[in-house]
């Protein structure tokens, strides 16, 4: 297997850096991770995982799509769309990872999101596996595999070393050109660490929930049961829980009047707003009970429903972390997926 | 760079109707001068102005009309206000067609039909009415029942007495909420008139109007005999992007954007009715 010396880490994205933007996660002074371009002296976080998600980069919370020009009666539409740049993300977890494919079965079903394909299209993910899982993880639930994270590459941190394994061409090419710094080394290791990982993650509170239960026949069943009402009434309506989470993809589409010109944003929007969905007769979803059903329903029972069963949720356990109320998909799933 | 759905075409208003007091008609041709895109009956356009908003307006011309697209439009928002305060000439930003059509070349084809519409609901069933008369040897009766508050708000009132209550195929029957004094008609709300009137349960129904109306409507159908496999509604929410992608305007599983508008009763029986 090939492998790196975690002490030519920075040389490596030295070497990378010169070809294409590397962005990783990077501990703030307060030891928060987030995702950071890399330049001299930035230097790569273990941490389990960012505060937000990797969805930014495909996604971003703020993009201009188009811009308009006015005279008179005259309106011209300008297209500000630029081919990206490449770029490499390093250190994507599993569940992240993850949560690209099922952003791809929205934004890349026909008709093609050009801005996310754009992004998409550019990048090459350098995934990380997980050694360290938390009790807020639950990527096991969902399928995932933490030890054996996808992405281009796939990479394993051990004591002094990176090992790396190609799953794309892209990933093939990324390690020809740092090959002068890799060296084949016996990879034992890596599958002895991925048993005890695998130990952890089996434990995991959260690892083994019911969700046979979430499933298109039962929608009607489910939409309607009596829980909402109480799993609901602590929901403050905040929308962080949507904006953390690597799947959520709701926008909102809105016009900025620079003065000489008008710009076109998509900006990230909440279902657990109740501007979402308002009209001027009427409003589909009015209180947050509503709101809040329609969170849970759509990544558990219409998104499975709509895509040969894959759930809208990846266990990151981000919204575990920092929903305000301690609500969130894992008492979702405990509350209705009992029978 | 590949073509994006989200990027409109600019559209020029040729043509503006005042059909009610809070109802416009727009006619729209593309710079050329010539139609903007080709549409299915029930279908939906987003009309935007920059800086002031995007909504998902329903095409109310019919397939057929090789040389523009119209809109009807009532105002009751930003956008719709701003539309209304416009001139012949403005150019205004169109993107679609979007969403599923009402099976005019499918189911429909051979069936009689009863068209039932309330107030500005009309617009989206104008189209299929058109798209009928112009092939016409394809259908069965035709019937339109069409209320509204009062004779000033019937929407289409002059192609309604002119072209439809003209055409000896079709029947039409219109109705106002209260009576008034230069009105001859029907006086009384639409679900009560559709019962009075005893339509033949073979026809096929196409229904648009509040929802309140279409509720009770639906109830006095269903009374009369009418299977909800027989009838068909457009519906409406709130939406950004027209593509399914935007996570607004969901029923349940259904994207009322792409796997709508038109629903028939039975499906939309499977869905939870948040709408």
């Amino acid at each position: 297997m090939l492998s790196l010396l975690k002490s030519k880490l920075n040389e490596f994205f030295e070497l990378v850096a010169k070809e294409t933007l590397v962005y990783l996660p990077v501990d703030n002074s307060s030891g928060q991770a987030s995702y950071q371009k890399w330049k001299e002296g930035v230097v790569y976080s273990s941490a389990l995982n960012t505060v937000r998600s990797a969805k930014d980069f495909f996604f971003p919370q703020m993009e201009n799509l188009m811009d308009f020009k006015m005279q008179g009666k005259s309106v011209e539409v300008v297209d500000t769309r630029v081919e990206k740049e490449d770029f490499v993300i390093f250190g994507v977890r599993a569940c992240d990872v993850a949560s690209f494919s099922i952003l791809d079965k929205v934004f890349l079903a026909d008709p093609v999101d050009t801005y996310y394909q754009n992004r998409r299209d550019h990048a090459v993910i350098i995934s990380m596996a997980c050694s360290k899982p938390e009790s807020t993880c639950f990527c096991p639930l969902y399928g995932i595999d933490a030890t054996k994270p996808e992405g281009d590459l796939s990479a394993w941190e051990t004591e002094d070393r990176i090992f790396f394994k190609a799953n794309t061409q892209k990933g093939e090419v990324l390690l020809n050109n740092a090959s002068r710094l890799l060296e084949e080394s016996e990879g034992q290791i890596v599958e002895v660490q991925r048993e005890t990982t695998k130990k952890i993650l089996e434990e995991l509170p959260f690892a083994h929930l019911d969700l046979s239960k979430f499933k298109g026949e039962n929608l009607m069943e489910l939409f309607n049961s009596p829980k909402w009402a109480e799993l609901s009434q602590s929901c403050l309506g905040c929308g962080t829980c949507t904006f953390v989470c690597p799947t959520c993809q709701c926008f909102d589409i809105k016009d900025f009047d620079t003065g000489h010109g008008v710009k076109r944003f998509r900006c990230w929007d909440s279902c657990m707003y109740s501007e979402f969905t308002k009209m001027a007769a009427a409003n589909p979803r009015l209180t947050q009970l509503e709101r809040f059903r329609q969170r849970f329903m759509h990544k558990l029972v219409y998104f499975p429903d709509n895509n040969e069963g894959t759930y809208g949720c990846v266990g990151c356990g981000r919204c575990l972390i920092k929903c305000p109320v301690s609500m969130n998909i894992v008492k979702v799933i405990k509350q209705l997926g009992e029978e | 760079m590949q073509k994006e759905s989200l990027i409109p075409s600019v559209g020029v208003v040729t043509d503006i109707r005042q059909e009610t007091p809070d109802v416009k008609t727009f006619r729209v041709v593309g710079l050329d001068g010539k139609k903007l895109f080709e549409h299915k009956c029930g279908q939906c356009a987003m009309l935007s102005v920059p800086g002031v908003g995007e909504a998902m307006i329903s095409i109310t011309s019919s397939p057929t009309n090789e040389k523009f697209m119209e809109f009807s439009v009532k105002k009751c928002g930003c956008l719709t206000s701003w539309l209304h305060s416009m001139e012949v000439g403005q150019q205004i930003l169109v993107r679609g067609p979007y969403g599923n059509s009402f099976p005019v070349d499918t189911t429909l084809k051979g069936q009689g039909l009863l068209f039932i519409a309330g107030g500005i609901g009309l617009a989206p069933l104008r189209s299929v009415i058109n798209y009928v008369r112009d092939n016409r040897e394809n259908y069965g009766d035709v019937q339109i029942v069409y209320g509204s508050r009062s004779k000033e708000d019937l929407v289409d009132y002059k192609e309604i007495l002119d072209e439809w209550a003209a055409d000896s195929t079709i029947k039409v029957n219109l109705t106002i909420d209260k009576a008034q004094d230069n009105w001859s008609g029907h006086v009384g709300f639409v679900p009560n008139y559709v019962k009075e009137l005893q339509p033949a349960l073979s026809k096929t129904v196409l229904i648009c109007g509040p929802p309140i109306m279409i509720k009770f409507t639906l109830m006095g159908l269903k009374d009369l005999g009418f299977k909800e496999t027989q009838v068909y509604t457009t519906m409406e929410m709130r939406m950004k992007c027209g593509i399914g992608k935007c996570g607004r305007c969901n029923i349940g599983n259904k994207y009322v954007c792409k796997d709508g508008p038109v629903f028939r009763f039975d499906e939309l029986g499977e869905l939870p009715s948040e709408y």
